[in-house]
């Protein structure tokens, strides 16, 4: 049972941050995904923790011991890489038997082994060398030889990147069980908003070297700490106009496109701002044919029919684009047609213009 | 491409058989000279056919050279062993040192380390004349003239670029996760490096000691001017045969073939290992 803490980590390579003054706490059994964009800092950051390379400033503790400097060896840190890094010249078997710390005999490593690979639904294909396994063997092989010298901190890094998309899904359920077998702090990049939803318990938004928000999945979707987070999650990702607030009759109003739209009775803050950004979710869009209260006149510029939901492209009076998207029954849409946009007032967001974080939240940066 | 056609498969049976004459032919036209005897070399026309002799064998390896002038004595088997102890102990050395150079080039970057790279690499063009006179003026001051330990450490020179360079390529070709992957399972960076590198770069390192077996095998002038008959290997030792009794092709012939066998032995049985293992499908490409 060990506790993995960063604290204030920086790392830079030249001009460029990969880890700027960054904190994280990830306690036993959890399992916190590290999301962002690529080019964001996630792989170094994992490489820092595993002792691939060593941070500028901060420090890194395990189970309250700093391992800065400690050789990888002696981090008790298990890692799934990406491209899987299986040692091609030896069998699954003995990729798997590679990850036990401890020296056992031949018969209980082989028992060990035995256990894992059936848990990861292996055991057919451990005398096959690396290049005779599928993609998705090899991964549950990576995976398998990450796990089985039970580690106080577990690094995955994107491991389900290189497989295909059914295995993606199917890994996407059995991880969570997976990792919380043991009581590993563990610590997951992906590139993959839903993946991250799916599996952590907590994600950790990356973008540039700073960890720009922290916390459960619904909490992000539902209340991104900025712009820049909220723009992440979601597919079609964000709505965004740029508005002016105004507080009349005991809410708030903005201007979108010249139609004036009742915000709800959010926030005080919001008045002293000014300028801001509206960010409305495509799928809290509604479309009716009919005009009314808080109605905003559209085009229909265009309508992607993607079975389950349509997504159609928006264009408002003045030029501004939306994309909305819409259970494919609703069934009103069709390209060209003018119809009239609302949202509920709880589905409006508002950042600051200038620092980009959300109006309502206290202005500081994230930190866990 | 379709080779099925009949058109094809005949112009491609000829033109591999051309290339094949071209390229064996030396070697052919030896082999049949080292079962003739002097007069059957020389004579005007050449024949295809001939009554194959044992003499110029019997001869190598019992060490009497009989010419015109009287009996002659070679010591052509000595010369053989010489070249064998010489160039293994070369390669030997060459991997020992090599080996763990080329790792070192291959995964850290340090001050002047391309600079010293580079100038390992310069040795190979560097005419070994150049070398030749300082050194043997150096060997004799060292003691080290005429020894076996001498001629292996200047065929250093030889060996000890072409293994780091070669070497180097393929450990640059070995993906550092793996490595990385192998340490965090609680391995020191030793055990990465002798139970993960040097098997992964097994094929390169296969070729290169090959390569640099054939070259030192090959090399004259150090030998020549470093090492007395005792230690001298075959290609010194051939001069034996320019006689005064003139030129004993036939034992040349039988000289060149013996003296060829080991190394080629060795090239066809390492060639499974230089092939196995290229594609190695371990990290995704």
């Amino acid at each position: 049972m060990a506790r993995l803490e960063l604290n204030s980590l920086t790392k830079a390579f030249g001009a460029v941050r990969c880890a700027d003054d960054l904190s994280l706490t990830v306690e036993p059994g959890e399992i916190v995904a590290v999301f962002g964009p690529s080019g964001s800092g996630k792989t170094v950051l994992l490489r820092m923790i595993a002792g691939m390379f060593e941070p500028d400033d901060g420090d890194i503790l395990i189970g309250g011991q700093s391992v800065v400097g400690a050789s990888p060896e002696r981090r008790g840190v298990g890692m799934a890489f990406q491209n899987f890094a299986l040692f091609p010249h030896m069998t699954a078997q003995d990729n798997i038997a590679s990850g036990l710390r401890a020296k056992e005999t031949r018969s209980d490593a082989a028992a060990r082994v035995k256990s894992i690979a059936r848990l990861l639904k292996i055991e057919h294909v451990l005398g096959h060398a690396p290049r005779e396994l599928s993609n998705g063997q090899k991964q549950r092989t990576a995976l398998a030889r990450a796990l089985i010298g039970n580690p106080e901190v577990l690094l995955l890094d994107d491991p389900l990147r290189n497989v295909d998309a059914k295995l993606r899904y199917e890994m996407r359920l059995e991880l969570p069980s997976l990792l919380r077998r043991g009581t590993a702090a563990v610590l997951y990049v992906t590139q993959d908003y839903r993946e991250a939803m799916a599996i952590a318990d907590r994600i950790a938004v990356l973008i540039n070297g700073r960890l720009e928000q922290v916390a459960r999945p619904d909490e992000i979707y539902g209340r991104p700490a900025s712009v820049a987070v909220a723009r992440l999650f979601g597919d079609p990702s964000i709505n965004l106009a740029e508005v002016a607030p105004c507080v009349e009759q005991g809410g708030v109003f903005a201007d979108i496109s010249g139609s004036r739209v009742r915000l709800g009775p959010v926030d005080r803050h919001a008045e002293d701002d000014g300028a801001c950004w509206l960010g409305v979710r495509p799928d809290d869009l509604l479309i009716s044919a009919a005009a009314g209260e808080g109605g905003i006149p559209a085009r229909i510029v265009a309508v992607t029919p993607m079975h389950e939901k349509a997504v159609m492209l928006l264009r408002f009076a003045d030029g501004m684009e939306w994309l909305a998207a819409l259970p494919s029954e609703a069934g009103i849409a069709r390209a060209d047609e003018d119809v009239f946009v609302r949202f509920a007032p709880e589905a409006a967001l508002l950042f600051d213009r200038a620092t980009g974080l959300r109006v309502g939240l206290p202005h500081r940066r994230y930190a866990a | 491409m379709d080779h099925s056609g009949l058109l094809g498969r005949i112009f491609r049976g000829v033109a591999l058989t051309l290339v094949l004459v071209f390229f064996m032919f030396p070697i052919v036209w030896i082999l049949m000279m080292s079962f003739q005897t002097n007069e059957q070399i020389l004579r005007i026309p050449p024949r295809l056919l001939f009554e194959p002799t044992l003499a110029n064998y019997e001869a190598l390896i019992s060490g009497q050279l009989r010419t015109a002038a009287g009996n002659l004595e070679i010591s052509f088997m000595r010369n053989l062993f010489n070249s064998f102890v010489l160039s293994s102990a070369a390669v030997v050395l060459a991997l020992l040192l090599g080996v763990p150079a080329a790792y070192a080039f291959a995964r850290f970057k340090f001050r002047l380390g391309e600079t010293i790279a580079f100038t390992l690499l310069s040795f190979r063009f560097a005419p070994p004349l150049l070398v030749l006179l300082p050194l043997s003026l150096y060997y004799q001051q060292l003691g080290l003239n005429d020894t076996y330990f001498g001629i292996v450490w200047v065929y250093q020179l030889i060996a000890l670029p072409l293994i780091l360079w070669i070497v180097r390529g393929y450990f640059e070709d070995i993906s550092p996760d793996i490595e990385h992957a192998y340490r965090l399972a609680g391995h020191s960076w030793r055990e990465a490096f002798t139970r993960i590198a040097v098997p992964l770069a097994g094929p390169g390192i296969a070729a290169a000691a090959l390569l640099s077996f054939i070259f030192c095998w090959n090399n004259f002038v150090f030998a020549l001017i470093l090492a007395s008959a005792d230690k001298q290997p075959v290609t010194v030792g051939a001069l034996a045969f320019v006689t005064a009794s003139g030129i004993q092709y036939g034992q040349i012939a039988a000289a060149i073939v013996l003296s060829v066998l080991p190394t080629l032995l060795l090239a066809l049985y390492a060639q499974r290992y230089l092939v196995e293992g290229l594609s190695l499908g371990a990290v995704k490409g």
